[in-house]
């Protein structure tokens, strides 16, 4: 089976009812992507299939029909995408485990609408589970980078 | 010194920690240090300078012995080390360490001394100072009770001054300078001419030079780093995937398990049938663990598919089966037999609660999970007689230990990996996942294993906060409370905790009356007592431990106090308040609120207040009664923590430590069905989200007498605050948790 990850061709020999997840946490070393519930409760496994997010603990793999782009193709240290910026910005993180997960939902969302409202954010963001409860500036993080976005 | 003499000559008793025979142990082998864990896993050019500090040619390394699990800990300890030592927290790596004495806690026992936190007396600070003693005999390098602050801020900075003296000792011999010429700047030390050596040109001469002991430290009004908001050093590598948890862990020629373990937490297996899962794909091996079973496999999903194929008939369970049954068991525990500890009881409520007009009001509390974001995993590889374990935990002498236990290998010699924990809450504190890992590793020796839980494994068999009764008698005089009788019952978190992991366990469990029995109220009749309930199911620490409940008892009483007596509830507390630190949290939200000011209709403002881990934290919570139901709308906080190091941070801490309590008032419970957890997953065991999550505003406060830690002290006044504010709002008076079983939450 074919894969396309962060723009990297990948040839895997996995059951084709695995999660995506797992063939990019365990087969392929994309470690960015977390596992925490695996019914697509809590968000932590959060990707983009075309630039859409997805959770990848219930997408089976071989109904996989477009690019992956997991947490380490969005940015990197060095290149950070304008989300991640703006969640060192707030330094949102606590924990960190959910972040990956928040941050390639909040990529999608702000894709989809530049401009989001508080009330836009809570529609788009309540699948995604934070312990450490994070919201607060997860929410500063968002608006931050949509004001970012739309100077750029 | 009479007083403590007594209670010396008696069982030392720290909270459920009984030292036997009290401070005339051993303080000679107290005074020796333990050694450098660093000096025997140096590389080439490296120098341990300190256990703290390693300097090399490449840079120079800080060890943060401490679990960071979100509490921004890691950067804290840092920036108190590069305070003194004179570096830029960018500039240095930062690493964990390995497991070791060396980096024992020791003010996590200074507050299980029976005299309350508010007590600076002479007596009570000569107990807490004795406490030293045992903690370091315990030498548990123990993450929790919010005692990682308070336990670093002296020696970390000591440890960074240590490291800068003989690198400016090392650079007076070098350039044959005077050292009282030389001053330091961002990792150099500058000479009078203006020339500058690297602290890393001079790791190997400096090594050689023997550190002081007590070097001084830089006042307060010097601080660089200290005092100011610091870019956490993990933020960049957390948002951008690269930060390395547990479950991360990738090894050379891994294979990754998962495991099946009873329902009935605690009880074996009678009997199994792996074949079907022997044939699935990529199943490698099933090997029997502790109460139940694990399959490895060539990845963690073909290992959970073969988990799910395995037969399995389990033993029944060794506690009653019911939610029901396990709440008449605690309802039944007020009783003298059960009685655990009377650590107040001032003026006489006895005969004042036989007269009339007494109020009386029962409280419930149910057992929560911890629920951290990463399920419990962890990596054991055993070979040759050598054993690695890789786990986010809070307490790596102690897994070392469990994996002694496991294999026979001396702990010393078991070398602990702890990569970042995704949440910890006390969760990671229980050593049954690294137990269970190693235990898989022993059953593929020479192969690495990771073993990762699934989330219904991690939320089925937990240690769980207990559940628990308040029982509250008052009578009230002139609009504030003559007497106030206070009665706890629940398992035992501490004792049940230490006796799993092999500490001495005795005397009263001091999470019972925690935050309870130690407020700063000065209520002329003062009562608390504390019942021991049997333990049923596991329980263990979960953030603000006994804060969690007690706090949510002893606050919504003091609200429906003042309420049926008309008087306002916050007058009413300050009224019997006279620590001023306490007093100040309590005006600080009063301000920030504008409590007393009008709301609209089907609005509604609750305060509580708790002084919890040596921190008094006051918090109101708005919420509106809408066509969905309740929804909070606005938090405020004020805590005093004595000394603020990161206020961006401590910030941090506070609004997740009060949403995690509002999280849990709202919507948490684990209950059971015939003996087996009922929550299996976030479907049925939700927790706070985006939506519901209110805008909270943060004041910090600095009147307090000593430096105190602010990972839980956030956590016990939100539900009672909550629940204050519902009444305020709606006229209900929700007496158990979780709410959203009575009201509806929009």
């Amino acid at each position: 089976m074919r894969l396309n990850v962060n723009g990297q061709t990948h040839e895997v020999d996995v059951q084709e009812d695995m999660p995506l997840l797992w063939v990019l946490r365990d087969e392929l070393n994309y470690t960015g992507p977390k596992f925490g519930c695996g019914i697509a409760m809590c968000g932590a496994c959060t990707v983009h299939i075309d630039g859409v997010a997805t959770r990848s603990c219930t997408l089976q793999v071989g109904d996989v029909d477009g690019e992956v782009t997991t947490i380490e193709g969005l940015g990197t240290p060095d290149v950070q995408h304008i989300v991640q910026q703006a969640w060192v910005e707030h330094q949102v993180a606590q924990c960190g485990y959910c972040q990956p997960g928040q941050i390639m939902q909040a990529s999608s969302l702000l894709d989809a609408n530049p401009e989001p409202t508080d009330d836009d954010i809570d529609v788009a963001m309540s699948g995604n589970l934070c312990r450490c409860a994070t919201y607060p500036r997860i929410r500063a993080a968002i608006h931050t980078a949509a004001a970012k976005m739309k100077e750029a | 010194m009479g007083r403590i003499a007594k209670i010396a000559r008696r069982t030392f008793l720290l909270g459920s920690v009984a030292v036997i025979g009290g401070v005339a142990f051993g303080y000679w082998k107290y005074k020796q240090p333990y050694g450098n864990p660093l000096d025997d896993r140096l590389t080439d050019g490296e120098a341990s300078l300190t256990p703290y500090v390693k300097v090399a040619s490449d840079g120079i390394t800080i060890i943060t012995p401490r679990a960071e699990m979100g509490q921004g800990v890691h950067t804290t300890l840092a920036a108190m080390v590069a305070e003194e030592l004179d570096v830029e927290l960018n500039a240095v790596k930062i690493e964990h360490g390995p497991a070791s004495y060396a980096y024992y806690n020791e003010a996590v026992l200074e507050e299980a001394v029976p005299f309350l936190p508010t007590d600076h007396g002479m007596v009570a600070e000569t107990m807490r100072g004795f406490t030293k003693v045992p903690a370091k005999f315990l030498a548990l390098q123990i993450t929790g009770g919010s005692s990682t602050t308070p336990d670093g801020f002296v020696k970390m900075r000591k440890a960074g001054a240590a490291a800068r003296t003989v690198l400016v000792q090392a650079a007076a011999q070098k350039l044959g300078v005077s050292e009282s010429n030389l001053k330091t700047e961002n990792g150099h030390v500058i000479a009078p001419d203006g020339t500058k050596v690297a602290y890393t040109e001079l790791a190997t001469l400096a090594a050689s030079i023997e550190p002081p002991a007590d070097p001084d430290l830089q006042p307060q009004s010097e601080w660089r780093l200290l005092g100011k908001s610091q870019p956490r050093v993990d933020m960049v590598s957390k948002v951008t995937g690269t930060a390395p948890f547990g479950v991360d862990t990738q090894l050379d020629d891994m294979l990754y398990a998962t495991v099946r373990v009873n329902p009935y937490l605690g009880a074996g297996v009678r009997s199994y049938d792996a074949s079907e899962t022997l044939g699935m794909r990529g199943v490698k091996k099933v090997v029997e663990v502790t109460n139940g079973l694990a399959v490895i496999a060539t990845n963690t999903w073909y290992a959970m598919e073969g988990a799910k194929a395995l037969e399995v008939e389990w033993k029944p369970a060794p506690y009653p089966l019911t939610t029901d049954e396990h709440f008449a068991q605690v309802a039944a525990s007020f009783t003298d037999e059960r009685q655990d500890s009377q650590n107040r009881n001032e003026g006489d409520v006895e005969p004042l609660l036989a007269g009339g007009n007494v109020t009386e009001i029962e409280y419930r509390a149910p057992y929560l999970a911890h629920a951290t974001m990463e399920p419990m995993n962890a990596t054991a590889w055993l070979r040759d007689g050598k054993l690695d374990i890789w786990a986010g935990n809070q307490n790596p002498t102690l897994a070392r230990q469990f994996a002694s236990n496991v294999t026979g290998i001396p702990a010393e010699e078991i070398e602990i990996h702890t990569p970042y924990l995704g949440g910890g809450f006390g969760r990671r504190g229980e050593m049954d996942y690294v137990q269970l890992a190693v235990e898989v590793a022993k059953g593929m020796e020479g192969t690495p294993v990771k073993t990762t839980w699934s989330r219904e494994e991690d939320q089925c068999h937990g240690f769980y906060r207990p559940i628990s009764i308040g029982r509250i008698k008052a009578v009230m005089e002139d609009g504030a409370p003559k007497a106030i009788d206070i009665q706890l019952a629940a398992p035992g978190a501490i004792i049940d905790a230490f006796s799993r992991q092999g500490l001495p366990a005795a005397g009263p469990d001091g999470s019972i009356p925690m935050a309870a029995w130690d407020q700063p109220y000065t209520f002329p009749n003062y009562r608390v007592t504390a019942y021991k309930v049997p333990t049923m199911l596991p329980v263990t620490f979960w953030r603000s431990v006994g804060g969690s409940q007690n706090a949510f008892f002893q606050e919504s009483a003091l609200d429906e106090l003042a309420h049926a007596a008309g008087v306002d509830p916050i007058e009413m507390r300050l009224k019997s308040l006279t620590h001023g630190p306490s007093r100040k949290v309590i005006e600080a939200v009063v301000e920030m609120s504008n409590w007393g000011s009008a709301m609209p209709v089907g609005h509604g403002r609750g305060m509580a207040f708790c002084l919890a881990f040596g921190v008094p934290t006051a918090e109101v919570i708005e919420v509106a009664n809408t066509e969905d139901g309740i929804k909070v709308t606005k938090a405020f906080a004020a805590v005093d923590v004595g000394v603020a190091l990161d206020p961006g941070n401590i910030e941090a801490q506070v609004m997740g430590g009060l949403n995690y309590g509002l999280s849990a008032a709202i919507l948490s419970q684990i209950t059971l069905d015939n003996g087996e957890v009922e929550q299996t997953n976030f479907h049925n065991y939700d927790a706070m989200r985006m939506y519901q999550a209110p805008s909270i505003e943060v004041k910090i406060l600095e009147n307090a007498e000593k430096i105190r830690g602010i990972g839980e002290p956030g956590t016990p006044p939100a539900a009672p605050a909550l629940a204050n504010a519902i009444f305020a709002a709606t006229g209900t008076r929700l007496r158990e948790m979780p709410f959203s079983n009575f009201v509806d939450f929009a």
